[in-house]
């Protein structure tokens, strides 16, 4: 049986989730022994190769590229996940959508006590990605077939998840897993 | 402004903070900065404290309103009289949208949830007097008046039924008492009940109560007898007993007519749960929207000292009680009674966890007990009349009668007193209503039922209401009923509990997505998933039955969510990236879609 493969991607994240996948310690050991990565930061692969089974993503979607690239996952992955706040409501980043786009690019850019009066302007350049009116979370823009709560979701949560979804047996998280507070 | 002389006024008595603000309102037409800063010093609490209060209770404000306020209700009976013709009416009047002042500064205008006027919409309280069945040739009117700077009082022209045209009242409210029945619309003679309650022993009285199988009036339906039992048996300094007047569910305009007409039963009754518990005080929490009430049942209040049934010595028996009405300014979850207690004690009310209950620890954290108006009422005439006598109504479980506030697609809306196990049948019948299509039996946080449901009946064990009804004939969008009950949960979320706050505006935009035609089957099931998180996970009854307008008509009417969801897909998003990067486009001024003409 050919191994199940792996992709993941950080959106309008912190890359905390990834680096809580990586907190799975030793046991990535096992999980190398169970499925093959593909595109993912993990590995540095940027762009797909195969069609990939679980595509893993971390953030909601902030900007253009965000969504380019959470359009990408769903179109190469059998099953997609929503993994931490982020990605599930939107999480920090959404702090900005009670605040019209305007206000906040003024703030940043212009208005700023460290902008020096030369450089006050709203950045244009064409390889910065165009934000979005407000972030977004995932499934609002594709379909997301299962979700991972938590900021981040603790390694013990994701290493349950993924090995249930791998080994096709239901999932069991213990209350201390989901807890919160 | 002198405020410390306001202030001086309330012997920085904590529980009547919300009162001094609202006087202090009163005298300046809103709460300034620097108002909040002396009262904060004053009391020596934090700004952020007194600005919480402020932020909290819809009538109070923080920023400067006009000489007049309006305040136009947006509950669906409201819609369905008219609200819309008459919004815009004021609108063209004052020239500022709803939630704006005048350029002048002479008129604000304000929505505001239910105000309990249901049958005689669409109503509007202008600063503290109602308006009833505006249309847009009275708001002309009105508005004129304005200009004149004429005094709101004198504005109203022509008084209600009964106690409404007392020279202390003078109000155009309606009764309506449509069906008036044995317990509570009914002759009495005043300290009849009380008479006979100090006659027995507190023990005696409570046990009459548990008799007479008496549950609460105001929906949930616990058993009074049993609460003031638990209360008598709290060990305190003091006792308390309150009486919740704060009838905020949509649709609930009963405890007004009880208020109105029956006010001395409501304090006997309170007497009467005093004198069970082992109380001495009282308190009536009034909501802010019957402020025109106030002077007249404090009116009462003073002729039964005189007559002996309330104060020193009462019926002279030795038994002290007194009655404070203290104000509400304004939220719905102060009907809770944990909010409600906070609210009382001139907090936000917002509700407290649970246990301890009320009758532990309640109002100051005394062992405390809080009644509906109903309920108090109906125990006075338990004890008027006996337990055997009340028992032979109703059913076997709902004993006695209900007091119904029937509003919507009918032609008789307005109070019927009837006996427990009617059907909603009958009910039609005698409300006079043809075509109905769907009816509201307990506001929105109760069930919306249709045709096949119209054979069950009123009473605990089958459709229990705090007393609203609201009828819908055939030619109502149900789903513009459901958008306005979803509205007002999200407006009176108090927002403790993340799954009310959060999850209400959640489960709006799931439903509007339904009613835009971009719902499929995942959207529906989501929307029942999510409402059973909002109901399990909230702590308060608000939480608890938010979900209720979806829920229940996804039961009972699930074929019109259906007919709108678009069955072979799996997913459809609304998300549209062109709109979406539209002002980062402008901002930046770049051209999102000729960058990408190469994709």
């Amino acid at each position: 049986m050919t191994k199940p493969v792996i992709a993941t991607a950080s959106l309008a994240g912190c890359f905390g989730c990834h680096m809580s996948f990586l907190d799975i310690d030793e046991k990535i050991l096992n999980l190398i022994e169970l499925v093959e990565f593909d595109k993912s930061p993990i590995d540095d692969i940027k762009s797909f190769t195969r069609p990939v089974d679980i595509g893993l993503i971390e953030g909601g979607c902030c900007n253009a590229e965000n969504v380019e690239v959470l359009g990408y996952f769903r179109k190469n992955c059998r099953i997609l996940i929503s993994v931490g706040e982020c990605a599930i409501m939107g999480g920090l980043p959404a702090m900005r959508n009670t605040i019209p786009l305007k206000e906040c690019l003024e703030e940043a850019y212009i208005k700023s006590l460290t902008v020096a009066p030369e450089d006050a302007f709203i950045p244009n350049d064409e390889e910065l990605p165009l934000l979005l009116d407000r972030v977004y979370p995932c499934h609002e823009i594709v379909k997301i077939d299962y979700f991972l709560p938590g900021c981040p979701p603790s390694a013990d949560l994701i290493w349950e998840a993924l090995s249930a979804l791998i080994q096709g047996r239901p999932i069991k998280l213990d209350y201390q897993l989901i807890k919160y507070d | 402004m002198d405020y410390k002389k306001i202030i001086s006024k309330y012997n920085l008595d904590r529980t009547r903070l919300i009162e001094l603000l609202k006087d202090i309102q009163a005298a300046e037409g809103y709460i300034s900065e620097k108002a909040v800063a002396e009262v904060a010093k004053a009391f020596r609490i934090s700004i952020a404290e007194v600005e919480g209060l402020i932020s909290f209770y819809h009538f109070l404000s923080a920023r400067p309103l006009g000489k007049y306020v309006v305040y136009l209700n947006n509950s669906i009976t409201s819609e369905m009289a008219g609200r819309q013709e008459v919004a815009l009416a004021f609108e063209e009047e004052a020239g500022c949208p709803f939630g704006k002042t005048s350029s002048d500064g002479l008129i604000t205008l304000m929505e505001t949830s239910c105000i309990g006027m249901n049958d005689q919409e669409p109503a509007a309280l202008i600063n503290e007097v109602i308006f009833t069945r505006l249309n847009k040739e009275k708001v002309k009117k009105l508005a004129s008046w304005m200009k004149q700077g004429k005094p709101v009082q004198e504005m109203v022209e022509e008084f209600g039924d009964g106690a409404n045209s007392h020279e202390l009242v003078k109000a155009m409210v309606k009764n309506n008492i449509r069906k008036s029945g044995p317990v509570i619309f009914d002759d009495y003679l005043a300290g009849t009940a009380i008479h006979k309650t100090l006659e027995t022993s507190p023990e005696a009285v409570i046990d009459e109560i548990k008799k007479a199988n008496l549950l609460g009036r105001g929906g949930a339906g616990f058993p009074t007898g049993l609460k003031w039992e638990l209360c008598r048996k709290e060990k305190g300094p003091e006792h308390y007993v309150i009486c919740n007047a704060d009838e905020g569910e949509p649709g609930t305009f009963k405890d007004r007519v009880i208020l109105t007409e029956r006010p001395e039963m409501v304090f006997e009754g309170m007497v009467i749960s005093g004198y069970a518990v082992g109380a001495r005080q009282g308190i009536l929490y009034l909501r802010h929207e019957y402020s025109y009430l106030k002077k007249y049942l404090e009116n009462i209040l003073k002729k039964m000292r005189e007559q002996g049934l309330l104060g020193k010595n009462i019926a002279g028996r030795g038994f002290d009680f007194e009655v404070e009405i203290k104000m509400g300014a304004g939220a719905y979850i102060c009907g809770e009674e944990s909010a409600l207690i906070e609210s009382a004690e001139g907090k936000r009310g917002e509700p407290r966890d649970r246990p301890p209950f009320p009758v532990q620890k309640g109002y100051l954290n005394m062992p405390s007990t809080v009644n509906n108006v109903e309920t108090l009422a109906t125990a006075t005439r338990i004890m008027a009349n006996g337990s055997n006598w009340f028992r032979a109504m109703g059913t076997s479980v709902s004993a006695g009668t209900k007091v119904l506030s029937v509003s919507g697609d009918c032609d008789r809306p307005g109070i019927y007193e009837v006996e427990f196990g009617l059907t909603i049948d009958e009910l039609l019948k005698m409300a006079g209503a043809r075509e109905t299509f769907a009816i509201q039996v307990g506001g929105p946080s109760g069930q919306c039922i249709g045709e096949p449901g119209f054979s069950r009946k009123i009473c605990f064990s089958d459709l229990a209401t705090g007393g609203s009804v609201i009828i819908f004939n055939s030619s109502r969008d149900l789903f513009s009923v459901v958008a306005n009950f979803l509205d007002f949960f999200i407006e009176e979320s108090c927002g403790w509990c993340l799954p009310c706050r959060a999850g209400n505006v959640l489960l709006k935009k799931k439903f509007e997505k339904i009613i835009k035609g971009t719902g499929t089957r995942q959207d529906l099931k989501e929307i029942e998933a999510w409402g059973k998180i909002i109901k399990t996970t909230s702590r308060c009854g608000l939480g608890q039955t938010s979900a209720n307008p979806v829920l229940t008509t996804l039961t009972n009417f699930r074929k019109l969510y259906e007919s709108k969801i678009v069955k072979e897909a799996e997913f459809i998003s609304e998300f549209d990236l062109i709109t979406a990067v539209a002002e980062a486009c402008i901002l930046t001024g770049r051209n999102f879609q000729e960058e990408n003409e190469h994709v």
